[in-house]
């Protein structure tokens, strides 16, 4: 069901009323269901986080995309956001590394700490941010060059290596990390493109993993993968987590219980939800993540 | 009667024709219960008719006026003596034009020998005759047309898809005009070239190194028995082609560059129609530019630093066509820049390369077969300019790679030598037909090469 | 995480180097732009600094005294009379008037070079109209001589040379201060066909040719583009011939435009005898020029024009031609007229296959039909920008103004179009 179309939001905005067209025999109707501004339940802080998000609010021109959200990512936590699409959880992880820069309407307010640097400051840098933050995107985007050049253009740019056998070493762990060395090994120099899908997006982590960063953005990583290569990469994403802090976009709620740690609930730009993963899917505290994991709407 | 006037008339026939099938299909309709008892409506059987008049004739006409002229000149010709036959195109060219001005009058019929005065008179019957049965003919063809589309105004004919096939039909040809002005462009220049390639070994126009197509008047004149070598031509095209590229190119590719990825709306909507107005100023402007601000220019500026310039230097004609082409060069490679899915910009930026690191290592290098595409197509273009080079460059055929040296180029020659009054069947104006011949070649095969790697770039990324 | 904190470290380090090459790479970007935009403003300066006194014309006003003794003319209704008559005597009279002083054959024949060669046939004409006036004296404004006009506007110009003797040039100074040689508009630049003498040449007989011959061209390459167009879009068949015709089309748009001067030259002149030299031709070859060009805009028009607007016709019950003639095509139309508008521009501007078909002679009549010898516009620029004459450059760059005006409202009719009647679906 299309929730633009279906949803429309009550002309008082200070109360904030969500209505739907839903089917008569519905139990619970939507409507009914209030969402407070600002207000999360469940467990949205944790001590010491990587990241610490207050306030935070995201305008497309007049649209305000993301309301008034507040959030702590652990370290070395993996925390996965669902919702309806359209909801503003990519627009929220977009934020995260500020990928949303490029788009001019684009604006963010609120706080957004990474390590205690504000990374929404006039100071800051963006280059030296996404190299710590790295981003892993829905369709599979390698370069159209070779394998090895994939992995090797992060490091490259950074300058990372001083010598080819440095550059070798990146680019062998990086491969072997995301679990694809045993299967290209042979062929570094072949062109990525002709890679199966759901080797090219495990190459796309591979590549992100070469600059080592502290955080991995991932925005529904495997929505254009088979089952079995989705798999792959959700092993993989656990295997991580040791070593990196995730965030994961994902429209399939198997694979948020599946792989993380927390998950957040998002809803027309709110944050309804932040729970432990199990909690959230057997028990979940807000009405709307209820009707949404139990399949009521989405 | 003049062609000009039989149009008109053609035209008015139809439309009469048009009026009587309409009032006919009408009058047919009437006893049956009214017009829904036709297989068409009025109008189509009316249209019908004007067509069946108005084609068949147009198209009797068409060849008719095409061709009169060239048959009564060959009846002309056949008709004088033996003895004075002419004995080349030439020739023949100049007796008609004396018999056509004796004909009209210019000339005093007493002052020319008896044979073209008689053959003046037997061109004016001719003329004469040849209207008559035109006109007749053709308006005949008119009205038999439309009595034939007018006696078939039944009401059991679906005049409707008759119609509707015969316009598909005109649609079609208008679509194969395209096919027959190429087909036309090759036998405009294989058959001078061919009769070229006859005087004129085609080893020697391939890779003689001399070019001088200036028959002599005197017999002690330097290269009087003229060279056809059309290398220094095809190296000063390379040359003020190359001094060109070098300026659009770079020019063009970072300013298409800046303009995709850089600037503000603002800044594109105002500098892109700016831009794009350097591709409509005509080619003379650029011309006149070039020969007299550019060329005079350079010159002092060469002579001021100590270097000898030649006042019809390459330099100017390049550099002049380097702006022209400056918006075709960026036109097509904001084009193919901006196919570049926006997916590997991000990739690549949230990497955390800057925008130009991503703009040289990753879609520079996924767009450069689009943009080499475009860089043939600028070559091409380059190639076949030529009022830019007819006014800046010169026409002295030197073999050299110096860009304050004047060079000429093909279109130049080809210019020169069909301007004004020409020998027919002389070498000379030949050799410009065969050097139309190599210039539409190579464009051609640039042009197919382009179109055919910036199609398969675009397939890559659709 | 050492690990992790040490590369952040080299990111951090290696930002100012690589932020310099940001900022050089985004310079380029604004130099490449910056030397684009200064050649399109050199270029126009350099046309309008060189072409604005070309608007300006030179003209003497002179008393004239039509003496029958001073012409050797007693009855200006008398042709042989008329033929042997002296009438450069009286302008001669009327200079001297001014400059007592200058007796003397060399001093006449450096005052009769003050009027532009044409002075005297002006007296003739007046005479001839008006045989009363014999005996009397006329107020008469003639124009300058090429030699005066270039030392009155371009005294100042070192590109220009200035042929007067120190004498004229006293004698030039002394008149325009009297006020006797004015500089006014150049009505003779719109009024008149091609000259010798740049002060007498016009650009009319140029934009009659061009309107002609644009004529030709409008009337078969707009109907038959739009046919081309229609067929492929709407009735081709998936097949080879018409593959070998799109690929065709394709080419033909980047066909130099001089084959496209062979074409006529060999076709319609050579084949079917057509006259050199006349609209006529020249607009059936600018036709099959920009035809490629109004056949690919057309197409693109037709293809914006949505299915549902077809299949709401079909489901009627209109026959296909009935869906493309009574809906695709109104709706396609609007640009379809911007890209033919467009074309045209593009063959307004078009010299070269003109020059093979010999559109380049002098001509200095004004045509008057599809069938009379003509020039057009660009080309009449072509010509006297290769005149020796220093003249002719002021025309030239005067005759690219009004071409330059007229391809820009051509444009800004094409944009205005296209914003009025476009539809966006």
């Amino acid at each position: 069901m299309n929730m633009n179309e279906s949803i429309s939001r009550a002309a008082d905005n200070s109360d904030e009323t969500v209505m739907s067209a839903q089917e008569p025999e519905a139990e619970t109707r939507r409507e009914d269901i209030k969402v407070e501004e600002g207000k999360t339940v469940g467990v949205p802080y944790a001590d010491d986080p990587k990241f610490k998000l207050r306030n935070v609010e995201v305008f497309y021109g007049e649209d305000r995309a993301i309301k008034d959200i507040s959030l702590d990512i652990a370290r070395n936590e993996v925390i996965s956001f669902i919702g309806p699409s359209g909801c503003g959880k990519s627009t929220f992880l977009r934020c995260l590394n500020r990928m949303n820069d490029s788009i001019d309407i684009c604006r963010v307010k609120g706080q957004l700490m990474l390590d205690d640097e504000d990374i929404y400051h006039s100071k800051k840098d963006v280059v030296e941010l996404r190299a710590r933050v790295g981003m892993v995107f829905q369709k599979p985007n390698p370069f159209p060059k070779s394998i090895y050049d994939n992995v090797a253009y992060g490091p490259r740019i950074h300058g990372l290596a001083n010598r080819k056998s440095d550059l070798d070493e990146i680019v062998e762990n990086s491969l072997r990390k995301a679990g694809l060395w045993d299967e290209v090994k042979d062929r570094l120099d072949a062109t990525a493109t002709g890679m199966s899908g759901g080797q090219q997006q495990r190459l796309c982590i591979a590549r992100a993993i070469a600059v080592s960063p502290e955080v991995i953005l991932m925005d529904e990583p495997c929505s254009a993968l088979d089952p079995i290569a989705t798999a792959k990469v959700e092993e993989l994403i656990s295997e991580m987590s040791e070593t990196y802090t995730i965030v994961i976009v994902t429209h399939s709620m198997q694979q948020a219980a599946r792989v993380s740690h927390r998950t957040a609930y998002f809803h027309l730009g709110h944050l309804v939800e932040v729970n432990e993963t199990t909690k959230v899917f057997t028990s979940p505290e807000h009405e709307l993540t209820e009707s949404y994991i139990t399949g009521r709407f989405g | 009667m003049q062609t000009a006037n039989l149009l008109p008339l053609v035209l008015v026939l139809a439309v009469v024709a048009y009026g009587l099938a309409f009032m006919r299909s009408r009058a047919v309709a009437a006893p049956l219960g009214g017009i829904r008892n036709l297989k068409a409506l009025p109008f189509y059987y009316a249209a019908r008719a004007a067509l069946w008049s108005a084609i068949p004739a147009l198209v009797v006409l068409a060849a008719w006026a095409g061709f009169e002229g060239k048959v009564i000149q060959g009846i002309v010709i056949a008709s004088l003596p033996q003895d004075v036959w002419p004995e080349s195109a030439g020739q023949a060219s100049l007796i008609l034009s004396q018999i056509s001005n004796v004909a009209a009058g210019k000339l005093n019929p007493d002052f020319v020998p008896e044979h073209i005065a008689g053959a003046a008179g037997l061109l004016e019957t001719l003329r004469e005759q040849s209207r008559t049965f035109k006109a007749i003919l053709v308006l005949l063809i008119a009205v038999l047309g439309a009595a034939f589309a007018w006696s078939r105004v039944a009401p059991h004919i679906n005049a409707r898809e008759s119609v509707e096939r015969t316009l598909r039909r005109i649609f079609f040809v208008c679509a194969a005009v395209a096919v027959l002005t190429t087909v036309g462009i090759v036998f405009s220049v294989i058959f001078e070239t061919v009769r070229f390639f006859g005087r004129v070994p085609i080893t020697e126009f391939l890779f003689g190194t001399s070019w001088s197509p200036q028959t002599a008047l005197r017999a002690d004149q330097v290269g009087s028995d003229g060279a056809f070598g059309m290398i220094p031509l095809f190296t000063g095209t390379l040359l003020i082609s190359a001094i060109a590229l070098l300026v659009a190119v770079p020019v063009g590719l970072l300013s298409a560059i800046y303009l995709s990825e850089y600037a503000t709306k603002r800044v594109r909507a105002t500098v892109k129609p700016l831009m794009e107005m350097l591709a409509g100023v005509p080619t003379v402007v650029y011309g006149f530019f070039a020969a007299l601000t550019v060329a005079p220019f350079i010159r002092d500026l060469a002579e001021m630093i100590g270097l000898e310039a030649s006042s019809q230097s390459a330099l100017a004609a390049g550099l002049v066509m380097g702006v022209m082409i400056i918006p075709f060069v960026s036109s097509l490679s904001d084009d193919v820049i901006n196919a570049v899915p926006q997916t590997l910009r991000d990739g690549s930026l949230a990497l955390g390369a800057t925008q130009s690191e991503t703009m040289k290592n990753v879609i520079f290098p996924a767009a450069l077969p689009g943009i080499i595409g475009g860089i043939l197509l600028a070559a091409s273009r380059a190639i076949g300019e030529t009022m830019i080079v007819v006014m800046a460059a010169g026409l002295a055929a030197n073999l050299t790679a110096n860009p304050l040296d004047s060079v000429t180029t093909v279109t130049v020659q080809i210019a020169t030598l069909l301007v004004g009054d020409q020998e027919f069947d002389s070498a000379k104006t030949l050799s410009a037909f065969a050097l139309g011949m190599m210039l539409f070649v190579v464009t051609l095969l640039l042009n197919v090469i382009a179109l055919k790697i910036v199609r398969k770039y675009r397939e890559q990324y659709d | 995480m050492t690990d992790q904190r040490s590369q952040a470290e080299i990111v951090r380090q290696s930002l100012k180097r690589r932020y310099r090459k940001e900022r050089r790479f985004r310079l380029y970007g604004i130099l490449a732009i910056f030397i684009a935009l200064a050649s399109l403003f050199i270029l126009f300066a350099d046309i309008i600094g060189k072409g604005h006194t070309g608007f300006v014309k030179t003209t003497i006003t002179l008393d004239v005294p039509l003496n029958s003794d001073a012409m050797y003319l007693d009855d200006p209704t008398d042709k042989d009379q008329i033929s042997m008559a002296d009438f450069s005597a009286p302008i001669i009279a009327a200079l001297q008037t001014h400059f007592p002083e200058a007796e003397g054959g060399s001093a006449r024949r450096e005052l009769a070079r003050m009027v532009g060669s044409y002075a005297p046939s002006e007296v003739r004409r007046l005479l001839e109209k008006n045989p009363e006036l014999l005996n009397t004296t006329q107020t008469m404004e003639f124009l300058a001589h090429d030699t005066v006009s270039v030392y009155v506007k371009h005294a100042d110009n070192p590109s220009y040379s200035i042929r007067l003797s120190e004498r004229q040039q006293g004698w030039v100074d002394e008149l325009v201060e009297k006020g006797v040689i004015d500089t006014s508009f150049n009505d003779v630049l719109f009024s008149r066909g091609d000259s010798r003498e740049p002060g007498n040449a016009g650009i009319l007989g140029a934009i009659v040719g061009s309107l002609l011959t644009m004529l030709v061209t409008l009337a078969i390459s707009f109907p038959m583009g739009i046919a081309a167009a229609i067929y492929l879009e709407e009735f081709a068949p998936q097949n080879r011939i018409t593959d070998f015709i799109e690929v065709n089309i394709n080419n033909l748009a980047a066909v130099p435009s001089i084959i496209f001067g062979l074409l006529g030259l060999a076709v319609f002149i050579g084949l079917f005898g057509m006259p050199r030299s006349v609209p006529v031709v020249g607009g059936l070859v600018l036709a099959l020029m920009t035809l490629p060009t109004i056949i690919i805009s057309s197409r693109a028009a037709i293809k914006s024009v949505p299915p549902s607007i077809r299949e709401a016709a079909e489901g009627i019950g209109a026959s296909k031609m009935q869906v493309v003639l009574h809906h695709v095509v109104p709706l396609a139309m609007p640009g379809m007229l911007t890209g033919s508008i467009i074309g045209m521009a593009q063959a307004l501007g078009e010299t070269a296959p003109l020059l093979l078909i010999g559109m380049v002679a002098f001509i200095v009549d004004v045509p008057d039909g599809f069938f009379s010898s003509a020039t057009v516009l660009p080309v009449q620029i072509y010509l006297w920008a290769s005149s020796s004459e220093q003249g002719f450059v002021e025309l030239a760059s005067a005759g690219i103004m009004v071409l330059l005006a007229f391809m820009i409202s051509m444009n800004a009719l094409a944009i205005w179009l296209r914003k009025r009647l476009e539809r966006r679906w």
